[in-house]
Protein backbone atom coordinates (compact mmCIF):
# COMPACT_ATOMS: atom_id res chain seq x y z
CA UNK A 1 0.00 0.00 0.00
CA UNK A 2 1.48 3.42 -0.86
CA UNK A 3 2.10 5.45 2.28
CA UNK A 4 1.30 9.14 2.80
CA UNK A 5 4.86 10.30 2.07
CA UNK A 6 4.88 8.50 -1.25
CA UNK A 7 1.50 9.90 -2.26
CA UNK A 8 2.68 13.40 -1.37
CA UNK A 9 5.86 12.95 -3.42
CA UNK A 10 3.91 11.63 -6.41
CA UNK A 11 1.48 14.54 -6.17
CA UNK A 12 4.37 17.03 -6.18
CA UNK A 13 6.07 15.24 -9.10
CA UNK A 14 2.75 15.22 -10.95
CA UNK A 15 2.32 18.94 -10.37
CA UNK A 16 5.75 19.92 -11.68
CA UNK A 17 5.15 17.67 -14.69
CA UNK A 18 1.72 19.08 -15.43
CA UNK A 19 2.43 22.78 -15.00
CA UNK A 20 5.02 23.14 -17.81
CA UNK A 21 2.64 21.25 -20.11
CA UNK A 22 -0.41 23.25 -19.14
CA UNK A 23 0.76 26.83 -18.62
CA UNK A 24 1.75 27.78 -22.21
CA UNK A 25 -1.28 26.02 -23.69
CA UNK A 26 -3.63 27.72 -21.28
CA UNK A 27 -2.34 31.23 -21.84
CA UNK A 28 -0.90 31.21 -25.35
CA UNK A 29 -3.92 29.54 -26.97
CA UNK A 30 -6.14 32.48 -25.99
CA UNK A 31 -4.26 35.26 -27.74
CA UNK A 32 -2.75 36.06 -31.10
CA UNK A 33 1.03 35.63 -30.98
CA UNK A 34 3.49 37.99 -32.72
CA UNK A 35 4.72 36.58 -36.03
CA UNK A 36 8.43 36.48 -35.07
CA UNK A 37 7.50 34.43 -32.00
CA UNK A 38 5.48 31.97 -34.09
CA UNK A 39 8.40 31.73 -36.51
CA UNK A 40 10.77 30.97 -33.60
CA UNK A 41 8.34 28.46 -32.05
CA UNK A 42 8.16 26.76 -35.44
CA UNK A 43 11.83 25.78 -35.04
CA UNK A 44 11.41 24.45 -31.50
CA UNK A 45 10.14 20.95 -32.46
CA UNK A 46 13.05 20.18 -34.76
CA UNK A 47 15.46 21.62 -32.17
CA UNK A 48 14.08 19.46 -29.36
CA UNK A 49 13.97 16.27 -31.40
CA UNK A 50 17.45 16.80 -32.72
CA UNK A 51 18.77 17.45 -29.20
CA UNK A 52 17.16 14.21 -28.06
CA UNK A 53 18.42 12.20 -31.04
CA UNK A 54 22.02 13.46 -31.04
CA UNK A 55 22.50 13.01 -27.31
CA UNK A 56 20.81 9.61 -27.47
CA UNK A 57 23.02 8.36 -30.29
CA UNK A 58 26.40 9.89 -29.61
CA UNK A 59 26.65 10.57 -25.89
CA UNK A 60 26.65 7.32 -23.97
CA UNK A 61 27.70 5.68 -20.73
CA UNK A 62 28.12 6.81 -17.16
CA UNK A 63 30.13 9.02 -16.83
CA UNK A 64 28.94 10.35 -20.18
CA UNK A 65 31.34 10.36 -23.09
CA UNK A 66 31.26 10.94 -26.83
CA UNK A 67 31.14 7.83 -29.00
CA UNK A 68 30.34 8.58 -32.62
CA UNK A 69 30.68 5.12 -34.12
CA UNK A 70 28.96 2.31 -32.29
CA UNK A 71 26.05 -0.06 -32.89
CA UNK A 72 23.37 2.44 -31.93
CA UNK A 73 24.58 5.23 -34.20
CA UNK A 74 25.42 2.94 -37.13
CA UNK A 75 21.96 1.35 -37.11
CA UNK A 76 20.59 4.90 -37.01
CA UNK A 77 21.74 5.50 -40.60
CA UNK A 78 19.52 2.91 -42.34
CA UNK A 79 16.73 3.61 -39.82
CA UNK A 80 16.84 7.29 -40.70
CA UNK A 81 16.79 6.51 -44.44
CA UNK A 82 13.78 4.25 -43.93
CA UNK A 83 12.06 7.07 -42.03
CA UNK A 84 12.68 9.52 -44.88
CA UNK A 85 11.61 6.99 -47.48
CA UNK A 86 8.50 5.44 -45.90
CA UNK A 87 7.38 8.48 -43.88
CA UNK A 88 5.84 5.96 -41.51
CA UNK A 89 6.53 5.97 -37.79
CA UNK A 90 5.31 2.41 -37.38
CA UNK A 91 7.49 0.94 -40.10
CA UNK A 92 10.50 2.89 -38.95
CA UNK A 93 10.19 1.69 -35.35
CA UNK A 94 9.72 -1.92 -36.43
CA UNK A 95 12.55 -1.93 -38.97
CA UNK A 96 14.85 -0.05 -36.58
CA UNK A 97 14.24 -2.68 -33.91
CA UNK A 98 14.86 -5.52 -36.38
CA UNK A 99 18.04 -3.91 -37.74
CA UNK A 100 19.38 -3.39 -34.24
CA UNK A 101 18.50 -6.92 -33.22
CA UNK A 102 20.19 -8.42 -36.29
CA UNK A 103 23.22 -6.13 -35.95
CA UNK A 104 23.67 -7.13 -32.32
CA UNK A 105 23.52 -10.84 -33.14
CA UNK A 106 26.00 -10.61 -35.99
CA UNK A 107 28.50 -8.05 -34.89
CA UNK A 108 28.86 -8.25 -31.14
CA UNK A 109 30.79 -11.42 -30.53
CA UNK B 1 -17.08 14.72 -37.78
CA UNK B 2 -18.60 12.18 -35.41
CA UNK B 3 -16.84 11.03 -32.29
CA UNK B 4 -15.98 7.59 -33.66
CA UNK B 5 -14.10 9.07 -36.63
CA UNK B 6 -11.99 11.21 -34.31
CA UNK B 7 -11.20 8.18 -32.20
CA UNK B 8 -10.32 6.08 -35.24
CA UNK B 9 -8.01 8.68 -36.77
CA UNK B 10 -6.42 9.30 -33.38
CA UNK B 11 -5.75 5.60 -32.91
CA UNK B 12 -4.25 5.30 -36.36
CA UNK B 13 -1.79 8.07 -35.50
CA UNK B 14 -1.09 6.75 -32.00
CA UNK B 15 -0.25 3.08 -32.53
CA UNK B 16 3.44 3.60 -33.33
CA UNK B 17 3.78 5.57 -30.10
CA UNK B 18 2.28 2.62 -28.25
CA UNK B 19 4.89 0.29 -29.82
CA UNK B 20 7.61 2.64 -28.66
CA UNK B 21 6.17 3.00 -25.16
CA UNK B 22 5.63 -0.68 -24.60
CA UNK B 23 9.26 -1.79 -24.09
CA UNK B 24 10.04 1.38 -22.18
CA UNK B 25 7.02 0.94 -19.93
CA UNK B 26 7.89 -2.71 -19.36
CA UNK B 27 11.44 -1.71 -18.50
CA UNK B 28 10.20 0.91 -16.08
CA UNK B 29 7.83 -1.59 -14.42
CA UNK B 30 10.61 -4.14 -14.00
CA UNK B 31 13.00 -1.56 -12.60
CA UNK B 32 10.44 -0.20 -10.14
CA UNK B 33 9.43 -3.67 -9.02
CA UNK B 34 13.07 -4.62 -8.43
CA UNK B 35 13.47 -1.41 -6.41
CA UNK B 36 10.62 -2.56 -4.16
CA UNK B 37 7.69 -0.64 -5.60
CA UNK B 38 4.28 -2.32 -5.47
CA UNK B 39 1.91 -2.50 -8.44
CA UNK B 40 -0.24 0.22 -6.91
CA UNK B 41 2.81 2.50 -6.44
CA UNK B 42 3.76 1.99 -10.08
CA UNK B 43 0.22 2.59 -11.34
CA UNK B 44 -0.13 5.70 -9.20
CA UNK B 45 3.12 7.15 -10.50
CA UNK B 46 2.29 6.42 -14.15
CA UNK B 47 -1.16 7.97 -13.85
CA UNK B 48 -0.17 11.08 -11.92
CA UNK B 49 3.29 11.82 -13.35
CA UNK B 50 3.08 10.28 -16.87
CA UNK B 51 6.59 11.20 -17.98
CA UNK B 52 8.98 8.38 -18.84
CA UNK B 53 12.29 10.00 -18.00
CA UNK B 54 11.01 11.62 -14.79
CA UNK B 55 9.63 8.32 -13.60
CA UNK B 56 12.91 6.51 -14.21
CA UNK B 57 14.74 9.28 -12.40
CA UNK B 58 12.16 9.24 -9.61
CA UNK B 59 12.58 5.53 -8.97
CA UNK B 60 16.37 5.73 -9.17
CA UNK B 61 16.54 8.69 -6.80
CA UNK B 62 14.00 7.25 -4.35
CA UNK B 63 15.87 3.97 -4.08
CA UNK B 64 19.17 5.78 -3.55
CA UNK B 65 17.55 7.70 -0.70
CA UNK B 66 17.48 11.16 -2.25
CA UNK B 67 15.52 13.94 -0.54
CA UNK B 68 11.96 14.44 -1.86
CA UNK B 69 12.66 18.09 -2.64
CA UNK B 70 15.58 17.23 -4.90
CA UNK B 71 13.49 14.57 -6.64
CA UNK B 72 10.73 17.09 -7.32
CA UNK B 73 13.24 19.70 -8.49
CA UNK B 74 14.91 17.24 -10.87
CA UNK B 75 11.50 16.23 -12.23
CA UNK B 76 10.74 19.87 -12.86
CA UNK B 77 14.03 20.43 -14.70
CA UNK B 78 13.56 17.34 -16.86
CA UNK B 79 10.05 18.41 -17.81
CA UNK B 80 10.85 21.98 -18.70
CA UNK B 81 11.17 20.95 -22.34
CA UNK B 82 7.42 20.37 -22.37
CA UNK B 83 7.03 24.08 -21.75
CA UNK B 84 8.47 24.63 -25.21
CA UNK B 85 6.36 21.89 -26.78
CA UNK B 86 3.12 23.21 -25.32
CA UNK B 87 4.04 26.68 -26.56
CA UNK B 88 4.36 25.30 -30.11
CA UNK B 89 1.11 23.36 -29.83
CA UNK B 90 -0.73 26.45 -28.59
CA UNK B 91 -0.51 27.95 -32.09
CA UNK B 92 -2.75 25.16 -33.38
CA UNK B 93 -5.15 25.14 -30.46
CA UNK B 94 -5.97 28.80 -30.74
CA UNK B 95 -9.29 29.56 -29.12
CA UNK B 96 -9.85 26.06 -27.74
CA UNK B 97 -11.86 25.81 -24.55
CA UNK B 98 -10.04 26.05 -21.24
CA UNK B 99 -11.39 22.71 -20.06
CA UNK B 100 -10.21 21.03 -23.26
CA UNK B 101 -6.79 22.63 -22.87
CA UNK B 102 -6.46 21.39 -19.32
CA UNK B 103 -7.34 17.86 -20.36
CA UNK B 104 -5.06 18.03 -23.40
CA UNK B 105 -2.07 19.35 -21.45
CA UNK B 106 -1.98 16.21 -19.31
CA UNK B 107 -1.02 14.12 -22.35
CA UNK B 108 1.69 16.30 -23.86
CA UNK B 109 4.80 14.11 -24.16
CA UNK B 110 7.78 14.13 -26.53
CA UNK B 111 6.08 11.53 -28.72
CA UNK B 112 2.48 12.74 -28.76
CA UNK B 113 3.78 16.27 -29.33
CA UNK B 114 5.82 15.26 -32.37
CA UNK B 115 3.04 13.17 -33.90
CA UNK B 116 0.41 15.86 -33.36
CA UNK B 117 2.65 18.63 -34.69
CA UNK B 118 3.12 16.77 -37.99
CA UNK B 119 -0.62 16.17 -38.33
CA UNK B 120 -1.56 19.73 -37.40
CA UNK B 121 0.90 21.10 -39.91
CA UNK B 122 -0.23 18.85 -42.73
CA UNK B 123 -3.87 19.26 -41.68
CA UNK B 124 -6.74 18.82 -41.35
CA UNK B 125 -6.22 17.59 -37.80
CA UNK B 126 -8.95 18.17 -35.29
CA UNK B 127 -8.09 18.95 -31.65
CA UNK B 128 -10.15 15.94 -30.63
CA UNK B 129 -8.00 13.69 -32.80
CA UNK B 130 -4.94 15.14 -31.11
CA UNK B 131 -6.55 14.54 -27.73
CA UNK B 132 -7.20 10.91 -28.69
CA UNK B 133 -3.51 10.48 -29.56
CA UNK B 134 -2.52 11.87 -26.15
CA UNK B 135 -4.82 9.64 -24.19
CA UNK B 136 -4.25 6.43 -26.10
CA UNK B 137 -0.52 6.90 -25.66
CA UNK B 138 -1.16 7.60 -22.00
CA UNK B 139 -3.18 4.41 -21.64
CA UNK B 140 -0.48 2.35 -23.38
CA UNK B 141 2.14 3.79 -21.03
CA UNK B 142 0.17 3.09 -17.86
CA UNK B 143 -0.74 -0.44 -18.98
CA UNK B 144 2.82 -1.33 -19.99
CA UNK B 145 4.36 -0.07 -16.74
CA UNK B 146 1.88 -2.13 -14.71
CA UNK B 147 2.52 -5.14 -16.93
CA UNK B 148 6.26 -4.65 -16.44
CA UNK B 149 5.83 -4.50 -12.68
CA UNK B 150 3.75 -7.66 -12.81
CA UNK B 151 5.55 -10.04 -15.12
CA UNK B 152 8.28 -8.25 -17.06
CA UNK B 153 11.01 -10.35 -15.51
CA UNK B 154 9.95 -13.19 -17.81
CA UNK B 155 10.96 -11.20 -20.89
CA UNK B 156 14.71 -11.47 -21.45
CA UNK B 157 16.48 -8.12 -21.77
CA UNK B 158 17.28 -7.03 -25.31
CA UNK B 159 15.05 -9.46 -27.17
CA UNK B 160 13.76 -8.38 -30.59
CA UNK B 161 15.68 -5.13 -30.42
CA UNK B 162 13.19 -3.57 -28.00
CA UNK B 163 16.04 -1.47 -26.60
CA UNK B 164 16.09 0.36 -29.89
CA UNK B 165 12.39 1.16 -30.22
CA UNK B 166 12.63 4.58 -28.64
CA UNK B 167 15.75 5.60 -30.56
CA UNK B 168 14.09 4.60 -33.84
CA UNK B 169 10.97 6.52 -32.89
CA UNK B 170 12.89 9.73 -32.16
CA UNK B 171 14.87 9.34 -35.38
CA UNK B 172 11.69 9.10 -37.41
CA UNK B 173 10.05 12.00 -35.60
CA UNK B 174 13.14 14.06 -36.39
CA UNK B 175 12.99 13.02 -40.06
CA UNK B 176 9.40 14.32 -40.21
CA UNK B 177 10.58 17.72 -39.03
CA UNK B 178 13.19 18.29 -41.74
CA UNK B 179 11.01 20.23 -44.14
CA UNK B 180 13.57 22.69 -45.45
CA UNK B 181 16.99 24.22 -45.12
CA UNK B 182 16.29 26.23 -41.98
CA UNK B 183 15.01 23.13 -40.19
CA UNK B 184 18.03 21.10 -41.20
CA UNK B 185 20.34 23.88 -40.03
CA UNK B 186 18.50 24.20 -36.71
CA UNK B 187 18.66 20.43 -36.25
CA UNK B 188 22.42 20.26 -36.75
CA UNK B 189 23.13 23.22 -34.46
CA UNK B 190 20.78 22.04 -31.70
CA UNK B 191 21.99 18.45 -31.84
CA UNK B 192 25.63 19.44 -31.67
CA UNK B 193 25.02 21.92 -28.87
CA UNK B 194 22.92 19.47 -26.85
CA UNK B 195 25.64 16.82 -27.15
CA UNK B 196 28.37 19.23 -26.09
CA UNK B 197 26.31 20.45 -23.13
CA UNK B 198 25.49 16.84 -22.17
CA UNK B 199 29.22 16.09 -22.07
CA UNK B 200 30.19 19.16 -20.08
CA UNK B 201 27.28 19.79 -17.72
CA UNK B 202 25.95 17.02 -15.48
CA UNK B 203 22.19 16.59 -15.17
CA UNK B 204 19.43 16.78 -17.74
CA UNK B 205 19.45 20.43 -18.76
CA UNK B 206 21.08 19.65 -22.12
CA UNK B 207 17.84 19.09 -24.04
CA UNK B 208 16.30 22.39 -22.97
CA UNK B 209 19.54 24.35 -23.32
CA UNK B 210 20.50 22.77 -26.66
CA UNK B 211 17.10 23.32 -28.24
CA UNK B 212 16.66 26.90 -26.99
CA UNK B 213 20.08 27.92 -28.26
CA UNK B 214 19.74 25.93 -31.48
CA UNK B 215 16.29 27.27 -32.34
CA UNK B 216 17.41 30.82 -31.64
CA UNK B 217 20.52 30.40 -33.79
CA UNK B 218 18.46 28.85 -36.62
CA UNK B 219 15.92 31.65 -36.33
CA UNK B 220 18.60 34.35 -36.44
CA UNK B 221 20.33 32.76 -39.44
CA UNK B 222 17.06 32.36 -41.35
CA UNK B 223 16.18 36.01 -40.67
CA UNK B 224 19.64 37.11 -41.72
CA UNK B 225 19.46 35.13 -44.98
CA UNK B 226 16.04 36.56 -45.72
CA UNK B 227 17.16 40.13 -45.14
CA UNK B 228 20.18 39.62 -47.36
CA UNK B 229 18.03 38.17 -50.13
CA UNK B 230 15.58 41.04 -49.90
CA UNK B 231 18.28 43.70 -50.05
CA UNK B 232 19.83 41.97 -53.06
CA UNK B 233 16.53 41.91 -54.90
CA UNK B 234 16.59 45.67 -54.70
CA UNK B 235 20.17 46.08 -55.93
Amino acid sequence: MPDADYILLIAAMGLVTYIPRWLPLYFLSQRKLPSWFVEWLDLIPVAILSSLVFSDLFVIGNPRHLDILQMKSIVAVPTFLIALRTKSLGWTVISGMMLFWVAERFFSG
Amino acid sequence: MPFMTFAKEGMRAAWPICIGYFPLGLAFGILAQKAGFGLLDIALMSVVVFAGSSQFIGVAMLSSGAAPTSIVLTTFMVNLRHFLMSSSLAVYLHGAGRRFISLFAYGVTDESFAVNMVRFREGPWHPYEALTVNHIANFAWIASTILGGYGGQFIPAGSFGIDYALSAMFLCLLAFQLRGRRYLLTAVISGALASIIALMVPGNSFVVAGSLLGATAGFALARYAERKRRSCARC
